[in-house]
């Protein structure tokens, strides 16, 4: 049953499933019912499923998450859509300071089975607050679990297991490529469990580590750098908290380079956590520096110049170059 | 105006409030609202008297907690006094099944809930950040955050509605407590959004005790707190906050209203602070001896007790029995708070996840081996 599908067919799918499966699940947020959402990811849910199952909220992200906490203790498991990333901040106290804590704060007796969907990063011409990748933010806060999926067929299993998931979980949907298809198994299971990395394309010379929008970016660097008879390994995250960095140790053990990628600006960004800890655990098969590719430590900026922030193919083979002229 | 002026209320704000007992513990036997609300209580004697008995032990176990607290066995503690009647009138008005979600400060809400008053202790002690089931006392933790739990309470209570428990005499509703200065937080307003929009079953319970931490009424607001409840399409009401009678009846009332699937209502409960905000607090800093000694000639405690005298319904055996049982249940308290005992360090690591992470379970490892490396050295 597999069909080829887009990025954001593929979540709208998941979500139909999780509803089916679940009586508890909700989807709440801006614009998710009738309209579907602003990208159309819970298209068609409300009328299928109810306006008690897929609820339109009163424009306030505080209440979203904070109303969410509340729906969960009372045994309801509800999907969160944030509209975009920049409009995460208003919820920020309820998703740090509560959505994180209660089960820490109750010695275990409370579990918030909540998801919080944010599309994020730039790419799409779009205004100021449209393009953010704050990702780090969250990946910082203890008792949150934060993913970004790549690829349609991960969107499609990974909004399930993070629905299926007792841990609150923030979940990235990379926007630009919601547009993208790939292959999809609308009936088969995952292959992997949700916190786990994937390595991508295997190779030997080097290793490079993306999530989310940046994923495709580096497999076309990576196929640019193989017609220069470099062999580059590429690795999605999937999971930034917690990091699953097995296969990047070992893949770093085999190449002894590791460049990172991300749109977040670098200054404390997960490519900074990665590098660390691949410089901890590597450090004898390291052939040069951990380098990263990110966006720059500016706000993010008008859409007639992203594209020379957003970090490209040009850039990433930039820094594998230099990775091998150490 | 939706708000009732008592025949009697010489105390009371401009404006007028819900009162059924005056300072000087004389009963109103009603008060009907300009909104045609009428609001009265039909207690028995003994329910006269245990409700007093709750104010004096709550006093009691508070004034434990403040001592505890001076003595160095809590690190902070944040005390009631001066709004037992808010909370024991409020608290007693719950059902079983309703649901309730405090601040950090409704030690008496707890007690009326028949939880044990020692629960909320490991938090102030410092041994855990709270520690206990929602859902199993029908009172969620501690919320520290001022404001924050006005929207867990509401979408709880829209839980409620879709569990299909609204709606008849049997029902559950929910209740917020909140103080003056949470007013002027977002949460609360889209608490209150939420809560008209979606017609939650829900309470919004504010002690108006005067001042957030410093800053006086005057600081929150421009109008009284219970009129903003006009804006966002529910019933507000004004009651004398100290008065246990006023807090039971017009409490009892909101929740059956939610229950009866009504939709919300804010109470307004127009009462004091008579301590400071916390321990940690100087309140000799921002406002004057006598404004407190005015506020301590409307005590809850003693007009109720002035009534039960009045009626003959207590005698003085009847109040030197409740205040030597108060004083057994505090030494109780006492005793079983020193005896608490100090979380092992490695239990930092536990309950950050219901499924857990493999990272935090190598820091756990590590953090267990390097503690492990001092055993049996002078460290």
């Amino acid at each position: 049953m597999t069909e080829t599908v887009t990025l954001g067919k593929a979540l709208n799918h998941g979500l139909r499933r999780a509803l089916e499966n679940d009586p508890k699940v909700l989807i709440m947020g801006e614009d998710v019912g009738k309209l579907g959402g602003v990208f159309r990811i819970t298209d068609g849910l409300q009328k299928d499923f109810g306006e008690n199952r897929v609820i339109d909220t009163p424009l306030a992200e505080s209440g979203i998450i904070g109303t969410a906490i509340g729906l969960a203790i009372r045994g309801y498991r509800p999907v969160c859509e944030i509209q975009f990333d920049g409009f995460v901040f208003p919820a920020f106290d309820q998703i740090v300071s509560q959505v994180s804590k209660m089960h820490y704060r109750s010695l275990g007796k409370v579990r918030l089975p909540i998801v919080i969907r944010i599309p994020f990063g730039g790419g799409i011409g779009a205004v100021e607050h449209h393009s953010e990748s704050p990702e780090a933010y969250f990946s910082h806060t203890p008792g949150l679990k934060v993913v970004s999926c790549s690829n349609p067929s991960d969107a499609y299993h990974m909004i399930q297991q993070s629905i299926v998931s007792d841990d609150p979980v923030v979940f990235f949907e990379p926007k630009r490529r919601y547009w993208e298809k790939g292959p999809v198994d609308l009936a088969g299971t995952p292959d992997l469990p949700l916190h786990t990395a994937r390595v991508v394309q295997e190779g030997t010379d080097a290793t490079v580590v993306a999530y989310g929008p940046m994923v495709r970016t580096a497999l076309e660097a990576a196929q640019a750098a193989a017609e220069d008879g470099r062999r580059i390994e590429v690795i999605d995250l999937r999971t930034l908290s917690p990091l699953d960095l097995g296969p990047v140790h070992e893949s770093v053990r085999k190449t002894g380079r590791c460049v990172v990628v991300h749109e977040a600006p670098g200054n404390l960004g997960l490519g900074a956590e990665v590098a660390a800890r691949v410089t901890e655990e590597c450090f004898y098969s390291l052939e040069a520096p951990v380098l990263r590719v990110t966006g720059f430590d500016v706000p993010y900026p008008a859409a007639r110049v992203e594209e020379e922030y957003l970090p490209d193919l040009d850039r990433v083979l930039d820094a594998v170059d230099r990775s091998f002229g150490w | 105006m939706a708000n009732g002026e008592s025949e009697v209320g010489a105390d009371a704000p401009a404006g007028g409030f819900v009162q059924l007992l005056t300072p000087d513990g004389e009963r109103v036997d009603s008060v009907t609202t300009d909104g045609g609300v009428t609001y009265s209580v039909d207690f028995t004697d003994d329910e006269y008297r245990e409700l007093y008995r709750d104010l004096v032990t709550v006093r009691r176990l508070d004034a434990e907690a403040t001592a505890l607290q001076r003595q160095g066995e809590l690190g902070i503690w944040a005390s009631l006094l001066g709004q037992e009647a808010a909370q024991v009138g409020s608290g007693r008005a719950l059902r079983p099944q309703d649901m309730a979600f405090p601040t950090y400060r409704e030690h008496g809400v707890l007690y009326t809930r028949g939880i044990d008053p020692i629960m909320p202790f490991g938090l102030f002690r410092g041994v855990d950040q709270g520690g206990w089931d929602p859902n199993e006392f029908k009172f969620n933790t501690y919320t520290i955050v001022i404001g924050a739990q006005t929207l867990h309470a509401t979408g709880y209570a829209m839980g409620v509605t879709m569990d299909g428990k609204t709606g008849n005499p049997d029902g559950e509703a929910v209740i917020a407590y909140f103080g003056d200065g949470a007013t002027s937080q977002g949460d609360v307003n889209e608490a209150f959004v939420w809560s008209g929009v979606f017609n939650a079953p829900i309470v919004f319970f504010c002690q108006n005790n005067q001042y957030a931490i410093s800053e006086p009424l005057e600081r929150q607001t421009r109008i009284p707190l219970y009129r903003r409840a006009d804006g966002y399409g529910f019933p507000g009401v004004r009651i004398d906050g100290n008065d246990v009678l006023a807090s039971y009846a017009v409490t009892r009332a909101a929740l059956d209203h939610a229950r009866n699937g009504e939709g919300p209502t804010l109470i307004e409960a127009y009462t004091y602070r008579m301590g400071a905000h916390t321990s940690s607090d100087d309140p000799t800093r921002y406002r004057i001896a006598s404004e407190v000694e005015s506020w301590k000639a409307k005590d809850p405690i003693s007009r109720l007790r002035t009534f039960l005298a009045k009626q003959q319904l207590a005698d003085d055996t009847f109040f030197a029995e409740v205040d030597e049982t108060a004083r057994t249940v505090a030494l109780d308290l006492r005793e079983r708070v020193l005896a608490m005992p100090d979380p092992q360090p490695v239990t930092m690591f536990d309950n950050v996840y219901p499924e857990g992470s493999p990272e935090l379970d190598a820091q756990r490892a590590a953090f267990a081996r390097y503690q492990a490396s001092f055993e049996g050295s002078a460290h």
